[in-house]
């Protein structure tokens, strides 16, 4: 067969189908979420779904690897945080069908809110890991983990980067295999984490552990390539590939592709064999700091240094000081940020909370962050998933303990989100009796991911229709006695649910309505708004929408038909009543 | 050929440099190049800046370059020409599309539009400057504006030896095999 061009994210989804892997469940987050939209082509070969969270996701592949299949999910860096509670006690209880769990860094957050290195869960977590460098290992380290996962009992962490799960080379493709489905038998004493099997469990683990740093010692993913005994480097993952254009021919690799437990007399043999020795990888000093601890000197961080992704020329900057040089031009570039797109119907919802001085606006994980952003800069804070309604109720709380009034708190999440874990959050502000008004932006989509489906979206990822759960009857039944249901892109209405929100003294929630204008399939409502210049006074209020169709030239607004959609939020806003849409 | 080359395609996020990129990618494979490509998806594609690298040669390793060590510069926008410039090489060549569009800062009046963007380019680098849409909308669909550019990627760097034709034929919807054809044509003819 000839060689592809896959990206990472779709290697993976190939190397999981070719090792005859029978369940996946996921949560969408960049930069992993290909990896799940490639796997419904695989769907008569396998079982594939989105999970509400990555929490659920781990549990239900645990799941299944205690039924005896291969099973598969994946994340991105931030949502093993979420899954971490059940992939640590799935350390202890061990497999029965191989298990992996994808986890997809983010070095330079092209689109996550924290750098963090997720290699370190392998180590907290006593887990087997391993690291593919481009795509042709995606897919073959895919099938070697579930080997791992298989014959050291653990389930296995698979780790990529974003450079890995969007760049694009070449794979050969093979056969799929079908592991024999090991039938269920009732196991407590292997499954059941009580204390009395926990305690008996950790031993094991460590043993586990201790065999598999043995076998790393030889094993195919750990490979010495000796051209020379000047110079040797230890590296793994994407930085093999940079180091690998950036050191001299006759400098001598030890890649490593099974990170955790580190084969540390591989380590030792390869470093007696060269006179200087470096540790190339990206983020923290993770395998630096183990070979360090093994009392082997090493060249690593006081150089490369623990911020941001790397690339071949920077690392050779800061290795060599081999530094670019590049003319002055004498002008710069100004940003481009990402914005809520035209027709966007969060617009409506934050122009209307930008209006209101005495809200804070606890804000979420989504497009929906893009509120915070000029010229709405509606958003007080963004944490985590699900964190729209809970921060907002620590806010309120302090609010109402220390007596400061005048403030209302609106805690917002999407409808991926609310499903997520935004429902534990309306719970705790029910339930606490919290000062905070949840509002849910259902656009009926998990949008900035790229557009998969949720419990409310009704589909599931093989296509099917699904039930579609009802966010207000979820706050209803939670208790919540006042639910407006408002469509955003009718400023006076979007007006009056916020403030009727507000003086309600019962407890109220807003759902706010509207589905992203980029939903395939569904018909939506387009036209186009113009400025009719001899109305337009030029004061600007159609800028505070922030639009990216509108645009000010001669002092007069100019809405953009390429971009225009007609929603007429601009419309709206304008005093003087100049921009209309037309039919 | 002993060096690989690299081309950084730069834009607005739905200006069809991916597309273009794909083209490049297919182009190259079948000439029997190994070829690595990035792109960044995400938080870009909310009409922020977008780049996409193609890193092509007998063998290449890393899918990405970094400042300093690009063959070519590809901007569909002129701005994204100054912002990624320093990724060229001094002896890089840019094809840059003569065509504005103002971010979501500048719409807001918060900055303005830097001026003479073309003009620090065409001193400090070997340009190629066209207005791709204008040359698209002559064609009559403004959206085959990135082949445009890429008709004048391939004269900018020599690359005739393969047969770009036939792999936009392959590449592109079939239902705009012809508009994109004599895009290209177009394009390489433009510089």
């Amino acid at each position: 067969m000839d060689k592809v061009l896959y990206s990472g994210n779709e290697a993976i989804a190939r190397g999981a189908y070719e090792a005859g892997v029978k369940i996946c469940s996921a949560y969408p987050g960049t930069p992993s979420t290909e990896i799940f939209e490639n796997l419904p082509q695989y769907k008569d070969s396998l079982y594939c779904e989105w999970a509400p969270n990555e929490k659920v996701a781990v549990e239900v592949a645990y799941g299944a690897s205690i039924a005896g299949a291969r099973s598969l999910c994946a994340m991105k860096h931030v949502g093993l945080n979420v899954a971490a509670d059940p992939m640590f006690t799935a350390a202890y209880n061990g497999v029965n069908g191989g298990m992996v769990i994808v986890t997809a860094d983010d070095p330079s957050m092209h689109s996550s809110q924290n750098e963090q290195d997720n290699r370190h869960y392998a180590r907290a977590a006593k887990l087997p890991m391993v690291e593919p460098s481009d795509s042709q290992e995606c897919k073959d380290f895919m099938k070697e983990a579930y080997k791992i996962s298989e014959m050291f009992d653990a389930p296995v962490l698979f780790r990529t980067t974003t450079r890995i799960s969007h760049s694009k080379s070449l794979v050969d493709l093979g056969e799929r295999e079908e592991p024999e489905i090991k039938p269920y038998t009732r196991n407590p004493q292997k499954y059941m984490c009580t204390p009395a099997i926990a305690y008996r469990n950790h031993p094991k683990v460590e043993k586990h552990m201790a065999e598999l740093e043995e076998y790393g010692n030889t094993c195919c993913l750990n490979k010495m390539e000796i051209k020379g005994h000047k110079v040797g480097v230890i590296t793994a993952s994407i930085a093999y590939l940079y180091a690998k254009d950036v050191f001299p021919e006759d400098t001598s690799f030890l890649k490593l592709g099974l990170t955790n437990p580190l084969p540390m007399k591989l380590i030792k043999e390869f470093a007696s064999q060269v006179e200087k020795l470096y540790v190339i990888e990206e983020l923290d000093d993770f395998m630096e700091q183990q070979i360090k601890a093994a009392g082997i000197a090493c060249i690593g961080k006081e150089l490369t240094g623990k911020l941001y992704e790397y690339n071949p020329q920077l690392l050779k900057e800061r290795l060599f000081g081999v530094k670019p040089q590049a003319p002055d031009l004498g002008v710069a570039a100004v940003s481009r940020p990402p914005a809520l797109c035209p027709g966007c119907p969060h617009r409506g919802f934050f122009y209307t909370m930008s209006k209101h001085k005495n809200f804070i606006v606890t804000g979420d994980i989504g497009c929906y962050t893009l509120g915070g952003s000029a010229p709405l800069n509606a958003v007080d804070s963004v944490v985590c998933m699900g964190g729209g309604f809970t921060v907002g109720m620590g806010i309120a709380k302090t609010l109402e303990v220390t007596g400061q009034t005048g403030k209302k708190v609106f805690g917002v999440v999407g409808d991926s989100t609310f499903f997520h874990s935004g429902m534990t959050g309306a719970a705790e502000i029910i339930y606490n009796k919290g000062n905070v008004i949840p509002v849910v932006l259902d656009n009926s989509i998990t949008g900035m991911t790229g557009h998969q489906d949720n419990p409310g979206s009704g589909k599931t990822l093989q296509g099917e229709i699904a039930e579609k759960l009802r966010i207000e009857k979820i706050l209803s039944s939670m208790g919540y006695e006042y639910i407006q249901i408002v469509d955003p892109q009718d400023l006076k209405a979007m007006d009056e649910a916020v403030v009727n929100a507000a003086k309600s003294q019962v407890p109220a929630a807003i759902v706010v309505r509207r589905p992203c204008l980029l939903i395939k399939g569904i018909k939506h409502d387009i036209g186009k708004c113009v400025v009719d210049s001899d109305k337009c006074i030029g004061c600007k209020s159609c800028l505070r929408v922030g639009c990216p169709a509108i645009l000010v030239e001669n002092k007069k607004a100019r809405i953009d038909q390429n971009q225009c959609v007609g929603c007429t939020v601009c419309a709206q806003v304008c005093p003087k009543g100049a921009i209309s849409r037309k039919e | 050929m002993k060096e690989s080359k690299s081309a950084l395609l730069v834009g607005v996020g739905g200006q069809g440099a991916i597309l273009t990129a794909k083209v490049l990618v297919n182009g190259l494979m079948k000439a029997g190049y190994d070829v690595k490509m990035s792109e960044v998806h995400g938080m870009s594609q909310r009409g922020g800046s977008v780049s996409t690298q193609v890193h092509w040669g007998e063998k290449v390793w890393s899918p990405v370059i970094g400042k300093g060590a690009a063959d070519i510069v590809v901007a569909f926008e002129k701005m994204e020409a100054v912002r990624y410039a320093d990724f060229l090489k001094p002896d890089g060549v840019a094809v840059i599309n003569d065509y504005e569009m103002a971010s979501s800062s500048i719409a807001a009046g918060l900055c303005e539009y830097p001026e003479g963007c073309l003009e620090a380019m065409q001193k400090n680098y070997r340009c190629f400057v066209m207005n791709a849409e204008k040359i698209a909308e002559e064609l009559g669909n403004a959206k085959c504006m990135n082949i445009v550019l890429f008709g004048g990627m391939v004269k900018a760097l020599h690359m005739d030896h393969i047969d770009w034709e036939a792999v936009i034929a392959e590449t592109v919807p079939p239902k705009f095999k012809e508009l994109n054809l004599r895009a290209y044509k177009a394009g390489y003819d433009a510089v």
